[in-house]
């Protein structure tokens, strides 16, 4: 029993199943996410890595299995429940999905409408606005659109309106997919000086090696809708498992 | 042809079924008040200078097409009661309600479809906001609102455009067409238009929101999704006309 299993888990999924037709993406999938871990899920393009944390927060139903998310079954809660749990996770999406229409600045106090009174939002939103952005090196954006930002520049704006609301948690789908190398490593350390920061867990879906090695604690690899094999990076690259190897081919 | 016979109930099931969740969503209490005024300017002001211009080239062109028929028949007097009695009843809010189906459907169609492809409306559901409620709530109230409006306007634009078509080969004051034009009209002709345009800007918002809301298959799906939200909300109002019509008739109202 590894230290981390002694802990108590702040995520966990249970023989997750979900199926898209014919397609079953998941197959009895278990993880545990334990505080201040970034576990890494590793897995081929279409293998199920975001369907897997969509289910997490509740974008898409499972067909069986059970989450359970700082301690609350999400299967048991209304919607008001939900997206009260949803200001302790945050997401950042692959294609980082901010809002074309508004500034940076709007962008950012979006989230905070349905989680912050009136009040507090007139006294302190400015304020988080900028801190968010001043953690992401980007404070001088702030009256930009989305349109005028580089890619990289759209990645950590992302990130800071995820961390606006100071989530416990945080899921990542495919932080690096997409950035040349360079930016790539400025958003994987980033990533971990969030964490060091706000103390967050985070549960990372990428096939980029050189963030999956700077980033995960602990990586998952899913593998025909399963939880094939779980171990740390140095682990698994001297993994004998064909399937396993495959990923680590050529590093 | 079976299979488009169910993909078209099964789409119609399902406009049925996003139309009662807007119902639902709607009686709900916390409405999205600014975001909802913020859509009327986009959809009412942004619409009406297109709605002007169009509004008062009918009101012209149907004067000036009328005008022969009734001097052959001695009956030009009857000239600006007819033509306020055809656009106040029919072409007006008729037109009006195409021309919006037109910028108001697609523009939603395409402004949602996008959000939708680009997981902007995912990511305003992780955040905890209710998407349905900020994005389609708003937009169908203030299509439903703001199409009255833009017909109303329509209608005093478009008889100021037949008071100049009537004075391009005649003479006539603007007193005695004022007159004439209002002599004729009677509630029996406005409250059913107007509650008609209700019910156009109603199928309008929730055909543009339906369509642009479960829009799909990446960039392909938001031109899609434009295309037959204008499709779907023109035979929209011409259906809502043709019901609207008979039941003034059976109400006597015709």
């Amino acid at each position: 029993m590894s230290p981390m299993e002694k802990e108590k888990a702040i995520i966990e999924v249970k023989d997750l199943n979900k199926s898209f037709g014919e397609n079953h993406v998941l197959r009895d999938f278990s993880l545990s996410l334990f505080e201040a871990e970034n576990l890494v899920i590793l897995g081929k393009s279409g293998s199920g890595k975001s369907v897997l944390i969509k289910c997490i927060i509740r974008l898409i139903e499972p067909d069986s299995g059970g989450i359970i998310v700082l301690d609350q079954d999400i299967s048991e809660l209304d919607q008001d429940e939900m997206d009260m749990l949803r200001a302790d996770v945050g997401f950042l999406f692959q294609s980082n999905a901010l809002y074309d229409s508004m500034t940076v600045r709007q962008n950012l106090m979006f989230p905070l409408r349905r989680h912050w009174s009136k009040e507090e939002r007139a006294a302190n939103a400015e304020t988080a606005v900028k801190e968010a952005l001043e953690d992401v090196g980007l404070a001088h954006t702030i009256d930009m659109m989305p349109a005028e930002l580089s890619g990289g520049m759209r990645k950590r704006i992302a990130l800071a309106r995820t961390l606006i609301l100071k989530p416990k948690i945080i899921l990542y789908d495919e932080p690096t997919t997409g950035l040349d190398p360079i930016t790539a490593r400025e958003i994987s350390e980033l990533m971990n000086s969030i964490q060091a920061k706000y103390n967050t867990a985070a549960i990372i879906i990428s096939h980029d090696m050189n963030c999956i090695k700077k980033t995960g604690n602990r990586i998952i690899m899913l593998i025909d809708g399963k939880n094939y094999a779980e171990d740390q990076f140095e682990n698994l690259l001297k993994h004998t498992d064909p399937k396993v190897r495959d990923f680590f081919e050529g590093l | 042809m079976a299979n488009k016979e169910n993909a078209f109930f099964k789409e119609v099931g399902e406009i049925a079924r996003f139309t009662a969740r807007f119902f639902k969503e709607v009686s709900k209490p916390k409405q999205e008040w600014e975001e909802f005024i913020n859509q009327c300017y986009w959809i009412g002001y942004k619409t009406f200078t297109l709605v002007g211009i169009t509004a008062f080239i009918m009101g012209l062109v149907l004067t000036i097409q009328s005008r022969p028929t009734l001097v052959e028949f001695g009956a030009e007097s009857l000239l600006p009661s007819m033509v306020s009695v055809s656009l106040v009843r029919e072409i007006a809010p008729v037109i009006t309600a195409l021309i919006c189906a037109g910028k108001i459907g697609s523009g939603i169609g395409a402004e949602l479809g996008s959000m939708r492809v680009t997981e902007q409306i995912d990511a305003m559901e992780v955040s905890g906001t209710n998407p349905f409620k900020y994005l389609v709530v708003t937009r169908v109230l203030a299509s439903t609102v703001m199409v009255p409006i833009l017909s109303s306007l329509a209608i005093a634009i478009s008889l100021y455009g037949g008071y100049l078509g009537a004075n391009l080969k005649g003479d006539v004051s603007w007193s005695l067409f004022w007159y004439q034009a209002y002599k004729v009209l009677i509630y029996g002709d406005f409250i059913p238009a107007m509650v008609k345009t209700i019910f156009f800007g109603f199928a309008i918002g929730i055909v543009g929101c339906y369509k642009g809301y479960t829009s799909q298959k990446g960039t392909e799906g938001v031109g899609r999704s434009a295309t037959t939200a204008v499709i779907v909300a023109s035979l929209m109002v011409f259906i809502l006309d043709l019901i609207a019509v008979q039941i003034a008739d059976v109400l006597g109202l015709t």
